[in-house]
């Protein structure tokens, strides 16, 4: 577990600090087509630290764990081992992650999540007042006049119009369904919210819209996004930070500019190398072979050493750590901001 | 870029498509979902068509085969393939039952899925359905099919070819059934490829695998490419020509270089302005509302009620504007187009 989080900013207390979070999974060995037990590493020691007011982005391909992560940094799962110190608005700090349930409920108008299904996260049979109301209603914060204005106060500033209150998700467009799912989230006066592939499913006109919506939110309620993505191109213009998952692990965070300008970890480059730009004099590389390494029966060493292009003797004997990258003067002081979990940047 | 295939000449076509129309009957009205549209495909080239959803790409798509289905149904317009082995071919044109229908489908056209799971069937081995394939164009032996299917399983990249030739969708990755459906494709040797959205559904670094394989597949059998993509960084990457759809109808046509770097028509403009790694550090200019119901398509130039640049009176009112050629190989279905120089994006 890294005591010092590898690559933190020197600001203010993190309104979010995840130490050492893991999540694995017991294969069953039961049943007709039993196969032998094990354990799917989803998610193993990522640790990070979110400012308040930031856009920390979370990006990797399927399987690299981010949805895991996010899920137990909410408690929808319950994390294998880690820390989740959050930071409530009374300025007092909780592990989220040390928590029983019933200790969590006042916690949860705080922290909010935005789906990425526009269409499977909306209940078809309830109307949008009930959908964007519910939360209110079930943490007991505001009922009867006072609730309704409170959802249509909300549907304003999410850019729809009140008088759509009494209809039902089914009369809406994906993008605007997406807005009726953040009013939802933000009708709380969260200070966190996950938004876990919000955009994805959306339109490129449409997912422009809906990202210039959230930064306005963001600014007015000075909220603080985690923001799960695999879209590179969304990440690039949305998210101050961003960590690169691979296999469960964080292999390389960086401020945005930073790691697209000058990627550190090959599977770093090789993902921004294989992103198509919109740009024909841009050319997609595609030597990276092979697949996302199997969580259940990842590689020992470092997991993307059967990939990397770089690859050596250490890489497949020992798992590299997420260190701080930069002169040893810079990393006194707090480090150059990046941390990067890779034998090429061992210093010996 | 020059064709990837040497020996045709530079202007011979292999699809000619005029004024196709597709539309849908339903119990709300009419639908049309194609409605007037024109493009061809040189040899050898690739062609992206581009588009929102509901745009009307995949009934394009699946017109061209004549896969549509009732309430649907081809209302007007010629689907001309210019076939090397089988002539001139006007599949729209064509009976229900006519031969040539089946020997266009698979045979001289075949096309790539979004969802590869969808595309194959579970219950038959991969190899089976790459062999099956095989048996219905192509005049060959079982043993001949069986070794042909393997050798394409491993030019797709398919690792164990003999070992994969044996198992069923399920057990394969999503990379991995998307290189079935690719050799399955190709198997025949099509004179044409249609993909629609081939790599929607793949990571990044697998998409790019996938999206190199076409293309070294496409050079090597001198096939030609209709790409279907929402994805304009997809159509960078690979296409020589695009065309922009909006609403049913194309609104600009060019060199793929000169639409990305100099769109004419406003839509295209606000597709490239929404682009958020075009964009960094800047407020994304998004398009105004939402693509129209296609019950309701605006009178006038279809995007007008979205255009910052839209003139009352010019815009808002009678027929769509046509396609018009605005200068070398660039055309355009805006008539406020070529008045201003094209703006950057």
């Amino acid at each position: 577990m890294n005591e010092q989080p590898a690559c933190s900013p020197p600001a203010a207390p993190p309104l979010l600090s995840v130490r050492g979070l893991s999540k694995h999974f017991p294969n069953s060995a039961r049943g007709l087509w039993a196969r032998p037990a094990g354990t799917t590493r989803a998610v193993t020691d990522v640790s990070f630290d979110l400012q308040p007011g930031e856009t920390l982005g979370l990006v990797g391909e399927s399987g690299s764990g981010k949805t895991t992560t996010v899920r137990c940094i909410l408690r929808a799962l319950a994390p294998t081992a880690g820390q989740v110190f959050f930071r409530k608005t009374d300025g007092g700090t909780v592990d989220l992650a040390a928590l029983p349930e019933g200790a969590l409920k006042p916690l949860r108008p705080q922290m909010q999540m935005i789906f990425q299904d526009p269409f499977s996260s909306l209940n078809p049979r309830m109307t949008v007042a009930q959908i964007v109301g519910e939360p209110l209603a079930i943490h007991g914060l505001a009922k009867g006049r006072e609730r309704e204005d409170r959802v249509d106060d909300i549907l304003r500033k999410v850019g729809l119009k009140p008088e759509l209150r009494t209809r039902y998700p089914h009369a809406f467009s994906g993008g605007q369904r997406q807005r009726i799912g953040i009013a939802r989230a933000l009708v709380m006066r969260p200070s966190f919210v996950v938004a876990d592939e919000a955009v994805s499913a959306l339109d490129v006109s449409v997912q422009a819209q809906v990202l210039n919506l959230l930064k306005d939110l963001q600014e007015e309620f000075h909220l603080t996004y985690l923001f799960v993505a695999h879209n590179l191109d969304v990440v690039r213009n949305f998210c101050d930070r961003v960590a690169v998952m691979y296999a469960g692990r964080i292999v390389e965070l960086a401020p945005t500019a930073a790691l697209f300008a000058d990627p550190k970890h090959p599977y770093t480059q090789a993902l921004l190398g294989a992103v198509p730009w919109p740009d024909p004099d841009v050319k997609m590389k595609f030597d990276l072979p092979g697949e996302v390494a199997d969580p259940n029966r990842l590689p020992p060493g470092c997991a993307f050493h059967p990939r990397c292009p770089e690859c050596f003797a250490r890489c497949r004997a020992h798992r590299p750590e997420l260190r701080p990258l930069g002169p040893a003067a810079v990393r006194a002081e707090g480090g150059s901001g990046r941390g990067v979990a890779c034998h090429l940047y061992d210093l010996s | 870029m020059p064709p990837a295939v040497a020996a045709p000449p530079a202007l011979d076509t292999i699809l000619e498509v005029t004024d196709l129309r597709t539309h849908f009957f339903t119990d709300d009205g009419v639908l049309r979902a194609v409605d007037g549209i024109s493009f061809t495909i040189k040899r050898g080239q690739t062609l992206a068509l581009v588009g929102e959803s509901g745009c009307g790409k995949s009934v394009t798509n699946y017109s061209l085969l004549r896969l549509i289905q009732g309430p649907g149904r081809i209302v007007g317009g010629k689907i001309v393939l210019h076939s090397a082995r089988a002539g001139d071919i006007d599949i729209a044109a064509l009976g229900e039952q006519d031969k040539r229908l089946y020997r266009v489908r698979g045979g001289l056209v075949s096309m790539i899925f979004q969802e590869p799971m969808a595309a194959l069937s579970p219950v038959h081995t991969v190899g089976d359905q790459i062999r099956e394939a095989i048996l219905l164009h192509r005049e060959v032996s079982a043993e001949e099919a069986h070794a042909i299917a393997v050798d394409m399983l491993k030019r797709v990249g398919v690792s164990g070819a003999e070992r994969r030739f044996n198992q069923y969708p399920h057990e394969l990755s999503g990379g991995m059934r998307q290189r079935v459906v690719i050799a399955m494709a190709l198997v025949c040797r099509p004179e044409l490829l249609i993909a629609d959205e081939p790599t929607t559904a793949l990571d990044v670094t697998i998409q790019a695998q996938i999206l190199s394989l076409i293309k070294e597949l496409q050079r090597e059998i001198g096939c030609s490419v209709l790409l279907i993509t929402h994805d304009l960084g997809v159509v960078a990457q690979m296409a020589d020509e695009v065309a922009v759809m909006y609403l049913g109808r194309l609104v600009e046509q060019g060199p793929v270089r000169e639409v990305l770097r100099h769109p004419l028509h406003p839509y295209t403009q606000g597709l490239l302005r929404s682009i958020p790694s075009l964009n960094v550090g800047r407020r994304l200019a998004s398009i105004p509302g939402a693509v129209p119901s296609l019950l309701a398509i605006p009178a006038g130039c279809p995007f007008h009620p979205r255009c910052p640049q839209a003139r009352p009176g010019l815009c808002d009112g009678g027929p769509p504007p046509l396609m018009r050629t605005i200068a070398k190989s660039r055309t355009v279905a805006c008539v406020l187009a070529g008045e201003n120089p094209p703006a950057p994006a």
